[in-house]
């Protein structure tokens, strides 16, 4: 069933393709049916390709196949080709797997909506644009993946366009990720004009062994780096993923928790033959990643709606993948990408859950005392905090202490300073959120309180999938710590993905271990002191410092910087031009040469006198005139 | 015998005669007739032709083109009649609707 690899795509974008053409003729049952059975085709293929790959040698390049020709010219072509390696089979299992469980959950969720069949093609189109991303086998092909997804991305986050914020929230993630997108082909044409071929193989071989530049590599590796900020929602072009929580919660969930926003990283770790050859672009992606799960974190302190917490969140998290990634340690970066997808999007559907039960209500002001009402929900959604924060023996505490591990052993001690602050941030938004939704009064509104009730079945139960995940993920990938063999992650990735491995003592490694469970635990103790035993120490904290608090309550105003730098100027100036530029010399070209033509008419009307016998004197003379020309 | 170049000059005098009629006279039926004489010239310098190289293939076209004049000289003559009737007139300087 392995050969079968390169259908997994393939199904889901089918099934998208019927659900465009006949969606609305079919009914809501088979809609769903066919939705979720069509990712659960691919889940299985992948997990057949995936335990293909575990049996063969450990330096099996994977498995690949050409589907057809595309791209042909000169010395230069790119086929259609799907690759499954180390690498893609990690990646496709969690868009399958979580993407599987968020179909589920989607049947219950947009039950009520009017245009079921609508979300469905447009999550079966996602499933199948960053499947390509994932198993394609070269960078232009990846980067048809790469746009496909921006596009669905636009789609939902836009689905409920009657609302005007949703539909600007469409197009502001769009247009910010062009900007990042403009960089990403950039760098592409580079490594066309160099390399010579777009494969992921070649490019990391040239890079590494020094046939390219180091100058090169350093600014190609830059470029991409700034198309993966925009994706993934770093620093500077990360004002785009807040906005985009105006799509439903389960999309939210699947393309900008768990998948979509880490394409970035994965592409990174694609291309880890070439970060890996230029220092000073790693350092950038290290820093970058750093400032970002910082900043963001700051940002999440003082957020009310529950999804825009959880959406700063992400943006921080996956700033901690890039740090791993930065350090070399792609392993462990791919790792972070890995829990996070499922105590994330266990996160963002529990959140829905608690939405959905609140008739909603998005606001935590708004919230508390859902403990006793959701007796699923809350569990499952204080496993995801724990897991988030970094609590010992669950999965996110694992993958965090691998990249910062990879990062003290690196010797980047601010890194990994920065990275234990922003985890006690981590743990103290995530319990701050907890304190706010499920203790406290019940502060809802009549409106949303009136009939507060646990979600369906199908919801409930991919929330219980993903918590078990959340628990247990973290145990394929133990510390050195545990012994040689036990990060069977790292060693399954050696297959794709070279990492530099530092060895540290027992002693040493046991510290840091100490020092991320104290860090988790400081963080859950500030938010149980000051959102449960003295609530009103929040508001005391700031009025004291109100400058402070205002500029995180207004997220550093970089949207409105954004705003006045930028997007203002841009239309401005996109005004003047049509002012001056489309109405005047081009709709006066246009104008001008219907006048000229109008006024030749004119001229010649003297030529049609209506007079048969003038038309036949014409005639005359133009035969005598061919018959002259025979003649001569 | 009579030459050739008799029946030549003839179908040439015939043709110009033909022209000069159409373009003097004023009324739909006598430039009629007069493109009629036109088409005869040619049709007696087929035949010239045809006599003088001692081919078959001149007399068939002629043939033929008799039979397409009679043809067109029933759809123009029912024009003629039906533009009378519409206007009361069939001179030409009075039907000039087409001018631009």
């Amino acid at each position: 069933m392995a050969e079968l690899f390169w259908l997994i795509p393939l199904i889901p974008g089918g099934s998208s393709l019927l659900l465009v053409l006949f969606g609305t003729k079919l009914s809501r049952r088979w809609v769903a049916w066919q939705a979720c059975s069509a990712v659960l085709l691919s889940f299985i293929l992948s997990l057949a390709a995936f335990i293909h790959l575990a049996r063969a040698p450990h330096t099996s390049p994977g498995l690949s196949k050409t589907l057809l020709p595309w791209i042909s010219s000169g010395a230069f072509s790119s086929p259609v080709a799907f690759t499954f390696d180390h690498l893609a089979a990690v990646m496709a299992l969690v868009v399958t797997g979580v993407g599987l469980l968020i179909h589920v959950f989607s049947t219950a969720y947009m039950a009520e909506d009017r245009s079921y069949a609508r979300y469905f093609a447009h999550l079966n189109l996602f499933t199948f644009f960053m499947l390509v991303l994932v198993m394609a086998s070269d960078l232009v092909l990846m980067f048809v993946g790469w746009e496909g997804v921006g596009l669905c991305s636009y789609l939902l986050i836009g689905f409920w366009f009657e609302r005007p914020a949703a539909a600007k929230a469409g197009m502001k993630a769009f247009v910010v990720n062009r900007v990042g997108d403009a960089a990403f082909i950039i760098g592409i044409l580079f490594l066309l004009a160099n390399v010579g071929g777009s494969g992921f193989a070649a490019i990391n071989q040239a890079a590494a062994t020094g046939l390219l530049p180091a100058g090169l590599v350093t600014l190609v590796a830059i470029l991409l780096f700034v198309g993966a900020t925009g994706k993934s929602a770093q620093i500077p072009l990360y004002v785009w993923l807040p906005d985009a929580m105006e799509g439903p919660t389960p999309v939210s969930a699947l393309i900008h928790a768990a998948t979509m926003v880490t394409a970035g990283v994965y592409m990174v770790c694609r291309l880890s033959g070439l970060y890996a050859a230029s220092i000073p672009a790693s350092t950038v992606v290290a820093w970058i990643g750093a400032t970002t799960a910082i900043f963001a974190a700051t940002m999440a302190l003082v957020q009310n709606d529950i999804k825009k917490v959880l959406a700063y969140s992400t943006i921080s998290q996956i700033g901690y993948m890039f740090i791993g990634c930065g350090v070399g340690a792609y392993a462990a970066g791919m790792f972070h990408l890995v829990t996070h997808a499922f105590f994330k999007s266990l996160l963002f559907l529990a959140a829905g859950s608690v939405i959905h039960a609140l008739a909603g209500e998005q606001d935590m002001r708004r919230m508390g005392g859902l403990k006793k009402h959701l007796p699923v929900t809350f569990p499952v959604f204080l496993i995801g905090a724990l897991a988030i924060s970094g609590v010992p023996f669950l999965s996110g505490f694992f993958s965090k202490d691998a990249i910062l591990t990879s990062a003290f052993a690196g010797g980047h001690y601010v890194l990994y300073g920065l990275g234990l602050l922003g985890a006690i941030m981590t743990a103290f938004y995530m319990f701050r959120l907890v304190y706010l939704t499920f203790y406290g009064e019940e502060r809802m509104t009549t409106k949303a309180g009136h009939h507060i009730h646990e979600s369906p079945r199908a919801m409930t139960i991919p929330l219980v999938f993903l918590a078990a995940f959340s628990i247990l993920a973290g145990y394929v990938g133990l510390p050195v710590f545990f012994g040689g063999k036990a990060d069977l992650f790292g060693r399954f990735m050696e297959g794709s993905v070279k990492t530099v491995t530092h060895h540290l003592a027992v002693s040493t490694e046991g510290l840091l271990v100490v020092l991320a469970t104290a860090a988790s635990l400081l963080g859950i103790a500030l938010a149980f002191v000051f959102y449960r035993r003295t609530p009103a120490l929040p508001s005391r904290l700031a009025s004291r410092f109100p400058g402070v608090y205002r500029l995180l309550v207004g997220k550093y105003y970089i949207d409105e910087v954004y705003d006045a730098a930028l997007v203002r100027p841009l239309i401005r100036g996109a005004e003047t031009v049509y002012e001056h530029f489309d109405l005047k010399v081009i709709d006066g070209a246009l104008n001008g040469s219907a006048a000229a033509a109008g006024f030749a008419g004119k001229g010649l009307n003297i030529l049609q006198s209506g007079l048969v016998r003038d038309y036949a004197l014409a005639f005359l003379i133009g035969a005598i005139i061919f018959l002259g020309f025979l003649l001569l | 015998m009579i030459p050739a170049a008799a029946f030549f000059i003839l179908a040439a005098v015939l043709f110009v005669l033909g022209v000069l009629a159409f373009f003097v006279k004023k009324d739909l039926l006598t430039q009629f007739m007069a493109v009629e004489v036109m088409l005869n010239a040619g049709n007696l310098a087929f035949l010239a032709l045809a006599k003088s190289l001692g081919k078959a293939e001149g007399q068939v076209i002629v043939l033929f083109v008799i039979t397409v004049a009679a043809a067109e000289a029933v759809i123009g003559l029912a024009i003629i009649v039906l533009v009378f009737r519409q206007r009361k007139t069939i001179q030409t300087d009075e039907l000039k609707d087409l001018k631009g």
